[in-house]
């Protein structure tokens, strides 16, 4: 499918992240936000505001970050394409809707554009601490998708992918900007709506009555139906077998987490998005995502002007976690650098998939601004020794 | 070249911010370079100095932040005290020259001035004092094609008041090109 040319704002235009994002959502097909303003993703819910009822879509200020995140659900569940938009503080208390969106295989899309935390922290200035709490903050064994970008077009490019890996596993999809790509103004280049892929929801085909909402049918991802087509089923956060019934045993557990686990691991290697450069011959490699990626690139163009041999490997998607590429470069014997605005949540991962395979070294950084790319280097000069 | 930083600055209604995103318009859309375009947003962007920063390249931009402007722009005093300290020792500075006396600078910075809110209020209204500064800096500062902006400026400028702000736009720029 290609997108409708009526949420497609074609042409080349100098964008923050935000509004980038909004663009994003609408060339994605998604027409229901439900959202509330918090700094500093204010600026893609006051876009949203103006140009969703434009195409026919709907922007809802809600009374809180809770109903939000449940009212984008009711929206899917209706047929439409949907997201809700926060920073840390709302995220935090999204997440025991998040949980019932993995749980009824929800497609929906919530973007965080993190700033400094914990609690209030920085409200204008960025972070990245909330990559653990998109992955584990919800109660329960679960899996997630989340996309990291560092500039506006990602920020429109990786909305729309959003969309469509929420539709492709029927899964939540988190988009992990932070303030400083958020508020960042750069040229972002809108192609032609036959250009754009988008992935539709996938429907059921059984007749009245025969549906079964969480039957894959040997697939990973079960079927959805289109609201008023006469299918009723039950809907339940509770462990429920593909009738969506709940059933209180270990057995129906164990299918049930097994594939709302499985349907994302089995599946990584066509969702995770990397981006390398100058990894084969080189000694160190620097592992970044987001923001953190761009200034990483400035701190290794300084290292290679001294001649050492030092790569570049970008996540895209953090989550899933790149395991298979990270443990390839770990065996290979090269020492790994990651910089986060954080004390350390993807290098946890990071290390954990090294298994001491090799040196890995975390740049830390509390956050409020961008790594100084000197401090990176410095790290990186420490590892080749 | 490879990559300048600007800053933009003055008071909040002066229309600060609008000029660097002209210029980051002009650089990235009309005149194939790399801009990013940076603003502050916590409480001391709040009170009267207001800034926009700006990195213009030939090549993509990395580090995203402003450290040291190499082309300061302000439109008033306080904006000139606060912004001065931050920026090159052979820095550009182009003031509006009614609003801002230039103390404290350099030997080696170059200081450009225009009484851009006067020559606003002869075109007849003086909230575009900014496009003023916007055809001057094109002038002085030779960094963006004349074109490019010129196109950036009649994008940016609400619908309907496009004649006045190229008016501006080219009062500034001759301004310029009479001082060399």
């Amino acid at each position: 499918m290609k997108a409708d040319p009526k949420g497609v704002m074609t042409g080349a235009h100098f964008l923050d992240g935000d509004h980038a994002c909004c663009e994003g959502a609408l060339s994605a097909g998604c027409r229901f936000v439900a959202g509330y303003p918090i700094t500093p993703s204010t600026e893609v819910v006051e876009r949203i505001a103006a140009r969703f009822p434009m195409v026919g879509g709907i922007f809802i200020q809600m009374e809180d970050e809770i109903a939000s995140s449940i009212a984008i659900q009711g929206a899917v569940w209706a047929g439409a394409k949907a997201m809700t938009v926060t920073s840390g503080p709302g995220f935090s208390l999204m997440m025991e809707h998040i949980g019932l969106a993995v749980m009824l295989e929800t497609p929906c899309v919530f973007v965080n554009v993190q700033r400094g935390g914990p609690s209030t922290g920085l409200p204008t200035l960025p972070g990245q601490a909330d990559m653990m709490q998109a992955r584990w903050g919800s109660h329960g064994d679960y899996e997630i998708i989340a996309l990291c970008p560092n500039s506006p077009q990602e920020c429109y490019d990786l909305t729309i992918k959003a969309f469509n890996l929420a539709e492709t596993y029927r899964v939540p999809v988190m988009l992990m900007m932070d303030e400083c790509v958020g508020h960042m103004t750069e040229k972002v280049v809108i192609p032609d709506a036959g250009e754009i892929d988008i992935v539709e929801r996938r429907f059921t085909t059984a007749k009245r009555g025969e549906y079964l909402p969480y039957e894959t049918y040997g697939d990973w991802v079960p079927p959805m139906v289109k609201s008023g087509d006469g299918h009723y089923f039950h809907m339940t956060g509770l462990t429920h077998d593909e009738r969506g019934y709940p059933v209180m045993n270990a057995e129906a557990q164990e299918k049930c987490v097994h594939r709302i686990v499985n349907k994302i691991k089995e599946n990584a290697d066509d969702i995770i998005l990397l981006r390398e450069a100058d990894t084969e011959d080189a000694d160190v490699v620097v592992v970044s995502y987001g923001i953190t990626s761009r200034v990483a690139l400035k701190a290794i163009s300084m290292a290679q002007a001294e001649g050492i041999k030092v790569g570049h490997l970008r996540l895209i998607t953090a989550w899933p976690f790149p395991e298979t590429r990270i443990r390839q470069l770990a065996d290979q014997g090269k020492a790994l650098v990651m910089p986060e605005l954080n004390y350390g949540q993807m290098y946890l991962e990071l290390q954990r998939v090294v298994e001491g395979r090799t040196r890995s070294h975390l740049v830390p950084h509390g956050g409020g601004t961008v790594h100084d790319p000197e401090v990176i280097f410095r790290k990186i000069k420490e590892a080749v020794q | 070249m490879s990559a300048t930083e600007i800053k933009f600055s003055g008071f909040g209604g002066q229309g600060v911010i609008l000029a660097g995103i002209i210029f980051g318009r002009a650089a990235s859309i009309y005149d194939n370079k790399f801009a990013t375009l940076t603003q502050s947003f916590g409480p001391e962007a709040r009170g009267s100095a207001c800034s926009a920063q700006l990195i213009v390249s030939d090549d993509r931009v990395l580090y995203p932040y402003v450290t040291k402007p190499e082309i300061l722009m302000a439109m008033s005093q306080e904006a000139f005290n606060k912004f001065l300290p931050e920026t090159t020792d052979d820095a550009t500075v182009i003031i509006e020259e009614e609003l801002v006396k230039p103390q404290g600078l350099k030997p080696g910075m170059k200081v450009y001035g225009i009484p851009a809110t006067r020559i606003a209020e002869e075109l007849g209204r003086k909230m575009i004092l900014n496009i003023v500064m916007v055809g001057f800096f094109t002038s002085v500062t030779g960094l963006i094609d004349y074109e490019a902006v010129r196109e950036a400026v009649k994008a940016s400028v609400p619908q309907g008041t496009e004649v006045m702000n190229l008016k501006a736009f080219d009062r500034g720029y001759q301004y310029g090109e009479n001082l060399k």
